[in-house]
């Protein structure tokens, strides 16, 4: 294991490629399922055959995605046999039994209902056609909701006890991972940010026809969907926001930190609206200025984080040096970084002395190695740092993927606003080439937001692959880099290959389809 | 003199849907190619000859698997004594 760091490295630009490859399809496919079940709701509601054309085409972009995207993810569960199997074994059912559970329902729910929404017009009542729709955005949803879950178990690990004898976690306690405030602000949050995408991908492509002059009508009436869809969705999704930054304060003050840039907090912490981070500023070091420049909001990051103007939000050299104050300012003595490393190595040496009595027969010496590592088990992970600086995320990506976020967010609020005024009150707006070109921008915009998003959910979280409990270089399996580096330009080639594919499938979709199109739906 | 009213059974109604619904994909019809193909790359190539599931190819036990997986956690990975 000489090559352990590049190995590692290697690792995570695989996992990070496969997973931001995999985000790409998945959104626009929860968005999309959602946009036109309430597209044939209408029609169904209504009758008319505008909507009917209006439902089948966006459903054909949505089956292009959805064929394009399908089995993306099950590369990243090759990936945690081969890359990652000292992690697969060591969270054992509480990793596999979300997973297991969303690839029953992405099964049956989805392909089932799926089937029905595109052989079944002339088959089935539009009744119960329409209720396949449903059930087909409520599969895509719920399918997400366990990746998820699992995902958010991983940045707040509940509900599980560590057994020693199988060297691996056991779930204790299903509720309480599904219904972590971790799990269900992620959830929320990420389905409501794909709505959010999915409404962006709809204005874009309408107004790709309306510059075009093509099937205007058709385009204006989706843009007025989507804006309602998205318009919901970037509510939905700052208000998830939120909560996330609350869960990420309460249990990743280390990530909320790196977020920030702040390495020394305070009472009423102002939350840096746009900043340049001075790259000489390291952890530890309390001399160097953490920003070249920046503008900030006061008291603005003391009541995200904690709904209180006035609290306390701990910086990372606070962190490592086990330091909060109150709101009066008298200073509190938290676990230092030295001694949480002190506490895992204990942990450590109780899992050794554990074997050892179970080696020697020892029952007595067997319960008192027990009883010491429960106790010091929450720092486990700590146990793997060689120093507290370790324990400090990338500050800059982290930093920036967050800005780049929370400003595409913005933008698309107000693009959200604009779509939707202009699309029931001033239409003429909406065919004013600035107008078109800017929206069909957004869909590059959009995609940005969510990958940024991930990157500040993912890499923040570093060193952890289990918060506290396994830092991701332990997690890894003993492989050489060069296999890591041949898969990784393997997968970068065939996903390069699929996308353009993808992208070319939809262009040509969006670009043939016509009146004679809208016209062949209405008599058929 | 009509022809009794067959009862198809669900079975056969399924595999009639899916037929029918296979038979008049258009823009399906690539999709499925280009699904399949993928499918091939993933499960064929990529899952059997470089993402092998280590500690199932190398151990036939879970016992022996905790076992290795303690050896890499505790003795590989963990910070000297």
């Amino acid at each position: 294991m000489d090559d352990l760091f590049t190995v590692v490295d290697w690792s995570r630009w695989q996992f990070a490629l496969t997973a931001m490859y995999h985000w790409l399809f998945v959104p626009l496919t929860i968005g999309l399922a959602l946009i036109v079940a309430i597209m044939e709701s209408i029609y169904v509601k209504t009758g008319k055959v505008k909507c009917l054309a209006m439902t089948k085409f966006w459903m054909l972009l949505f089956g292009i995605n959805f064929a394009i995207g399908v089995a993306t993810g099950i590369i990243l569960e090759f990936e945690f046999g081969t890359n990652w199997s000292n992690y697969s074994w060591f969270v054992g059912d509480i990793f596999g039994a979300p997973l297991a559970i969303e690839g029953i329902v992405a099964f049956f729910m989805e392909s089932t209902f799926i089937a029905v929404m595109f052989f079944g017009w002339k088959k089935f009542s539009p009744g119960f056609h329409l209720a396949a729709t449903w059930l087909t955005a409520a599969g895509t949803a719920l399918s997400a909701l366990w990746i998820l879950v699992a995902n958010a178990w991983m940045q707040q690990p509940v509900g599980m006890e560590f057994d020693p004898a199988q060297m691996r976690n056991v779930m204790s306690d299903f509720v309480a991972v599904v219904t972590s405030g971790t799990a269900v602000a992620k959830f929320t949050h990420t389905v409501a940010s794909a709505w959010t995408l999915a409404g962006v991908f709809v204005i874009g492509v309408s107004s790709w026809w309306i510059l075009r002059r093509r099937n205007v009508e058709l385009a204006l009436d989706s843009i007025k969907v989507a804006s309602w869809v998205g318009g919901a969705g970037i509510l939905v999704t700052l208000a998830t926001g939120d909560m996330s930054a609350v869960n990420v304060a309460k249990y990743q003050p280390m990530k909320l930190a790196a977020m920030e840039g702040l390495y020394r907090g305070s009472c009423g912490q102002e939350l840096v609206g746009v900043a340049l981070l001075n790259p000489d500023k390291k952890a530890g070091d309390d001399i160097e200025d953490p920003y070249l420049f920046d503008i900030s909001i006061p008291y603005g990051l003391s009541f995200l984080a904690n709904h209180d103007f006035n609290s306390f939000v701990p910086g990372i050299n606070d962190l490592i040096d086990g330091i909060e104050l109150t709101t009066e300012g008298d200073t509190i003595r938290t676990v230092s970084y030295a001694e949480r490393i002190a506490r895992g190595r204990e942990a450590h040496e109780a899992l050794r002395a554990y074997d050892a009595a179970i080696v020697a027969g020892d029952e007595v010496a067997k319960e008192s190695a027990l009883a010491n590592l429960k106790v010091n088990y929450p720092y486990f992970g700590y146990g793997y740092l060689d120093s507290p600086e370790e324990a400090v995320p990338p500050v800059g990506m982290t930093f920036y993927a967050f800005r780049i976020m929370v400003m595409a967010g913005g933008y698309l609020l107000l693009l959200f606003v604009y779509a939707f005024i202009a699309s029931y009150w001033r239409p003429k707006w909406l065919q004013h080439k600035v107008s078109c070109v800017i929206a069909m921008l957004s869909i590059a915009i959009v995609w940005i937001c969510s990958q940024a998003g991930w990157i500040t959910a993912e890499v923040g979280r570093q060193p952890w692959v289990i918060q506290d409990i396994l830092p991701t270089r332990a997690a890894i399996s003993d492989i050489a880099a060069s296999s890591v580096i041949t898969t990784f330009i393997m997968f970068a080639v065939v996903f390069t290959v699929l996308l353009v594919a993808e992208m070319s499938i939809m262009a040509t979709q969006i670009n043939k389809y016509s009146k004679e199109d809208i016209n062949k739906i209405a008599n058929s | 003199m009509t022809k009794p009213n067959r009862i198809v059974s669900l079975p056969v109604r399924i595999y009639r849907f899916y037929r029918d619904g296979f038979r008049s994909m258009t823009v399906g019809r690539y999709l499925w190619v280009l699904i399949l193909v993928k499918l091939f790359i993933l499960f064929f190539i990529f899952k059997l000859f470089f993402f092998p599931d280590l500690l199932k190819r190398d151990y036939s036990t879970d016992q022996e698997r905790a076992a290795a997986v303690r050896m890499h956690l505790m003795e590989d990975q963990s910070s000297p004594r």
